[in-house]
Order: C-alpha cells, then sequence, then structure tokens
C-alpha cells in the first residue's frame, strides 16, 4: 500500500498456451510515478502480461502485485487502482462520451458529485469536454482513443495501463496522445504502465524493458540505452550481398547480416566510415544509409534481429488470435 | 490538437465493494439498456411485425379452420402472441452480450470490481424491461381480438411478461456466455428459440396432446411461463366451460393440475437458476 513500494512488481512471471510460451520468466519492478514502456515487436508478450497484470489473465506460475496488490489474490483491489485502455475500442459507440464516462463511474462506484466534476476534467482534459454530448459512433479514431484514456482515469487509479494506445492511429494523432499523457504526469502522481511496438515512441518513457519471445532483454532508461550502443547503423546494397558481408569481415573485421533486404552493420562513426567502405569494397555498392542509433537498434543489438524481423517470423500468437475471435 | 486547458483534478478514490456499489452498477447496466432501446426506433417497429403477423395473418387464416364455438382463434392466440413477442425480444437481449463481446465494451464491464452477477442482473433487468415495454404495444392491440381491457388484467399480465422476459433473458446470457462471435449467435437463437415457443403451448392449445409432445411441454419452462399468461387472460372472458377446458386446459403433471400459483413460482426459480448458472459459467479470466 505504501507509496515508497514498487508501483509494480513483477516475480517469475509465466505463461503458456498449449505450446507456446507467451511470457517466460519476467520479473520487473516499476517505481512509483514513472513513466515506463513495455517495448518490443507484436507477439512479444507485451499483451498478454499486461492482462496478467490488469487481472483479465491468470499467469501460468509467477506472481505480480499492483499498487500493491496481488494480481491473483485481490482482484477487485487491484480493479479498483487501475486504469484501462485496450489495444481494441471498449467504448459503446450507441452511447454519448459523457454517457461512457458515466456508466463508468457507475461501475467503479464513483460518488456522483464527485464523479461529475471529475467527468469535465478528464473531458477537458482530453479536449473533449465540448463534444461530451456526440454519440461516440461519430468520433474518430483518435477522439475515441482520447475518451478511452480519459474514460481510465476516472476513477483517479495509482496506475494508468496503456496496451499499444496509438495503434492505426496516423503519426499526428500519436503525437498528441502523447502530450495528453505527459500531461496528466504533470498534474497528478501517476505511475503510467505503456506497452508499443512503435520503437519511437519509447523515447516518451523515463525507462523502458525491452521484450522480445516473452523475455525482458534490456531495461534502462533510453538515453542509456542507446549511449550503451555507441554505434551508427549502416545499411548497403550491393550487387553481391554476400561477397559484400565477407569482404566487411575480411577488410575491416566488421561483422555485417542482411536485415531487411540490406547489408547491415554497425561502426562508431557511420558517416566518416562511408569513404573507406567505397574505397575498401571490391563489390559495387548501389545505395548506403547511415542512421544514428535508435531503439531499433538497441532492439538489434539485443536480439539479433530488426522488430520487423522478428515480427515477420513469428508465429501466430494465441492471445492475438483469441482478441480477433472476440 | 494538443492545447491543454491545466484545471486542478479531483482525486477519487473508489470505495470499497459493498451492496450498494453492486447495486448501482446493476442499476446503470440496466439503464445502458435502456438508452440504447430509446435511440433504436426501428427495433421496435420491426419487433412489432412478427406478432401482428401471428396474430391477424397465422390467427385470422387458422379461425375458419378452428372450430372455435364461442371463442375466436385470434382470442385464443392473443395470450400466446404476447408471449412469443416476448420471447423473441429476450432472448435476443440476453445474446446481445455477444455483440458487447464482439465490439469490445464487455471488457470495460469485466475489468470493473464489481461482480459478475451485478452484471448480468443488470443485463437481465434491462432486457425484460425493454421485452415488457414492446409487449405493451401488443397487449394495446387486445380490443381486436375481443380481449376487454381490464385493468387488473393489464398489471398482472405486465407482471406474468417481465418475469418470462427475465427468464429467458438469463438463458440468454447462460447460453451466449462462451460465444466469441457474432455469426455463432444466430443460429443459436434459431435453435433454442423456436422448440422453446412451438412446445410451450403459446400458439395451440395444450389439450388433447399426443403422448410425446405432452411431455416435451411439461419439461419446457417456457410452458409454466405462458399458462399463467392464457390464463389471466381467460379469466376475463366470457366463455363456457367445456370451451375453457378446449383452449385453456392447464398443465398436467400425470393427470394433477399444476395450480397457477405454482406455475409461476416455478418461472421465478427458473429465472434464479438460469441466472446463476449465467454467472458461473461466465469466464472473466483467460
Amino acid at each position: 500500500m505504501e507509496d515508497s513500494a514498487a508501483a509494480i512488481s513483477i516475480r517469475g512471471l509465466v505463461k503458456r498456451f498449449k505450446q507456446v510460451e507467451a511470457v517466460a520468466g519476467i520479473d520487473l519492478d516499476v517505481r512509483p510515478g514513472e513513466t515506463f514502456g513495455f517495448l518490443g515487436p507484436n507477439g512479444a508478450g507485451k499483451s498478454t502480461t499486461i492482462k496478467i497484470l490488469c487481472t483479465l489473465a491468470d499467469a501460468t506460475a509467477g506472481s505480480a502485485r499492483v499498487a500493491g496488490f496481488d494480481v491473483a489474490r485481490e482482484r477487485d483491489q487491484v480493479r479498483r487502482h487501475i486504469g484501462l485502455v485496450f489495444q481494441e475500442p471498449t467504448l459503446d459507440a450507441y452511447l454519448t462520451a459523457e454517457q461512457n464516462l458515466r456508466f463508468h463511474g457507475e461501475l467503479y462506484g464513483v460518488d456522483r458529485a464527485t464523479a461529475a466534476q471529475r467527468r469535465q476534467e478528464v473531458l477537458t482534459m482530453v479536449d473533449l469536454w465540448e463534444r461530451r454530448g456526440d454519440l461516440v459512433q461519430t468520433f474518430s479514431g483518435g477522439m475515441r482513443r482520447r475518451l478511452e484514456i480519459a474514460r481510465g482515469l476516472l476513477h483517479s487509479p495509482r496506475v494508468l495501463f496503456l496496451d499499444e494506445p496509438t495503434i492505426g492511429l496516423d503519426p499526428q494523432t500519436r503525437a498528441s496522445i502523447w502530450d495528453y499523457l505527459k500531461e496528466l504526469h504533470r498534474r497528478q502522481e501517476i505511475t503510467v504502465f505503456v506497452t508499443t511496438h512503435y520503437m519511437d515512441e519509447a523515447e516518451h518513457c523515463d525507462r523502458i524493458a525491452i521484450v522480445d519471445q516473452g523475455r525482458i532483454v534490456a531495461l534502462d532508461t533510453p538515453a542509456a540505452l542507446k549511449s550503451g550502443i555507441g554505434k551508427d547503423r549502416v545499411q548497403i546494397t550491393t550487387d553481391d550481398d554476400a561477397r559484400a558481408i565477407a569482404e566487411l569481415a575480411d577488410r575491416f573485421g566488421i561483422e555485417a547480416a542482411v536485415h531487411e533486404g540490406a547489408v547491415t552493420f554497425a561502426v562508431a562513426e557511420g558517416a566518416a566510415f562511408v569513404p573507406q567502405l567505397f574505397a575498401g569494397l571490391d563489390v559495387p555498392i548501389n545505395s548506403v544509409t547511415v542512421t544514428r542509433p535508435t531503439l531499433d537498434d538497441v532492439f538489434l543489438s539485443y536480439t539479433g534481429k530488426t522488430i520487423r524481423d522478428a515480427e515477420a517470423a513469428r508465429p501466430v500468437s494465441p492471445m492475438a488470435f483469441a482478441a480477433r475471435g472476440r | 490538437m494538443t492545447a491543454i486547458n491545466p484545471t486542478p483534478v479531483a482525486a477519487v478514490r473508489v470505495p470499497a465493494a459493498g451492496l450498494r456499489h453492486q447495486v448501482r452498477a446493476a442499476a446503470v447496466v440496466w439503464q445502458r439498456e435502456m438508452i440504447r432501446f430509446g435511440r433504436d426506433r426501428s427495433r421496435i417497429v420491426s419487433s412489432l411485425v412478427q406478432p401482428v403477423l401471428f396474430l391477424f395473418v397465422l390467427g385470422s387464416g387458422l379461425a375458419s379452420l378452428v372450430s372455435s364455438g364461442d371463442v375466436d382463434f385470434r382470442t385464443f392466440l392473443f395470450p400466446g402472441v404476447l408471449a412469443t413477442s416476448v420471447l423473441f425480444t429476450a432472448a435476443f437481449s440476453g445474446i446481445s452480450m455477444v455483440w458487447d463481446r464482439e465490439f469490445g465494451f464487455l471488457r470495460e464491464m469485466l475489468v470493473a470490481p464489481v461482480s459478475t452477477t451485478a452484471i448480468l442482473t443488470g443485463k437481465c433487468l434491462g432486457g425484460a424491461t425493454v421485452a415488457t415495454l414492446q409487449s405493451l404495444i401488443i397487449l394495446a392491440l387486445a380490443g381486436l381480438v375481443d380481449v376487454p381491457y381490464n385493468l387488473v388484467m393489464m398489471l398482472k399480465l405486465v407482471v406474468l411478461l417481465f418475469l418470462m422476459a427475465f427468464m429467458i433473458c438469463a438463458l440468454g446470457l447462460f447460453l451466449s456466455a462462451r460465444i466469441k462471435q457474432v455469426q455463432s449467435a444466430m443460429p443459436l437463437v434459431q435453435l433454442t428459440i423456436t422448440p422453446l415457443m412451438f412446445l410451450s403451448g403459446s400458439l395451440f392449445p395444450l389439450s388433447n396432446l399426443p403422448g410425446w409432445l405432452h411431455v416435451a411441454t411439461t419439461l419446457n419452462p417456457m410452458t409454466y411461463a405462458v399458462e399463467p399468461i392464457r390464463s389471466t387472460v381467460f379469466d376475463h372472458l366470457e366463455l363456457s366451460p367445456a370451451a375453457r377446458a378446449t383452449f385453456d386446459p392447464g398443465i398436467t403433471w400425470a393427470g394433477w393440475h399444476v395450480p397457477v400459483p405454482l406455475q409461476v413460482a416455478i418461472v421465478v426459480a427458473a429465472c434464479l437458476v438460469l441466472l446463476g448458472l449465467a454467472v458461473a459459467r461466465f469466464a472473466r479470466t483467460e
């Protein structure tokens, strides 16, 4: 219960579906008040983990506490203290924005006077107060997501879970969702636990965990993770990739591999390396791209594959399948 | 887009669960059904087509065949049509849970710190209220088929129809508890509602049935919901004991006449049992 304790504390968490191990042993502590990013490709086990934390799925093994309550044994207590924004929409499109919030307040037993005030606050925060009387079916995808965030905050949760809050939104709307989340932090003491498979969004988090195949492969601040890589990513397309890889190993001692259809490798000063590259390789080079390290590279360096490769190779997740079926 | 108005934040703390909280949750689920019903005028109109067809087309068509003496076949059919219309509306309300699942709203209810019983009770009360409200329109047609506008009779009918609707709605929830896809829901409605309707004595009198059919009707909970409705209507008609015996013979168990209050008690018990089964079957976690 005490605020000094971790907002979320996970120990040895495992979730198995028949053959597939969606979560393969996760240990994690999220501090109160931080925005924590849970990053990884689709099918990495992010949604499964969040469902366990939100009491929507039972763990096969291990335990988790959220806001000081055990997710398996103190289910209702956990539910009272968390707000949820799911990947799939969960609004009633035939109700107005305000009716959706009113429903939520009653369901959570918020006293009516406070609920009315709170409705205005959260709707104002996400710029939907003017639209409160409109049916949700008239709302755009971004507006619906904002309304879901407002609803998740209505009962003043200690921890707000957002499962892929920006999925399917255009870049501008994605940015605005993050602005709302930042504003939220400025205003109240709340822990935000967010999953995303957009690596660039991790920059908005205080700390991130990179997840792959049900395990945390890296955990730190975005800056620390990037500086840990310390290298630029160079991607070249050539007439003969296999020979290029061999020559890179031979002449520069660089280990390269084909990712996303291009020969990819990491060097300390990418831009300065390009002239040497042209001088040193006999294979004709068709194009060169140099990128400063991003969290994509962090993922690459920890897992040996890019996010897109990981998603292309992933088996059909049973959880995603179940989600589609509902 | 990102202009944010700084306003102070009212901290809400969600209170511990109590009966009052559960009642509020059930009430708001009920209220949602009412709001959605009010928005959907076309549903009200379309739901009237079938009963009107039954009453005036099937009823008039068969009236010439059925030797009725002093009972018009349409008068006989009236309570049955009331029951049938409530049956369809209530079953649909119960099964609409599959839509709530499909469109995600079910999850909003399932993650709330309230009991499944509160949610499903609210849903049943909502579905029953909607079905009863719709049946009022058919009740208003009573005069057209020589059923008197008697206030006491009407009030009794409303109560009986509500009970029946609750029972069917609970059955619908029980059936839809594990269904994940809307496509699977429609055949299910067909598969369960049609036998319930045909085996309940809503469309034909329960007198002189072959043995197997008699057994089937006495096992159908709908029968115990339809018969009190018919009995209430017939109590307010002027007809000979012989005609009453033909058109409203009541329900018999091995020759024993089941009294109407017992029939109503059976319906109430069925409501509770079906609701309990639906709650038990409703998984909240994966």
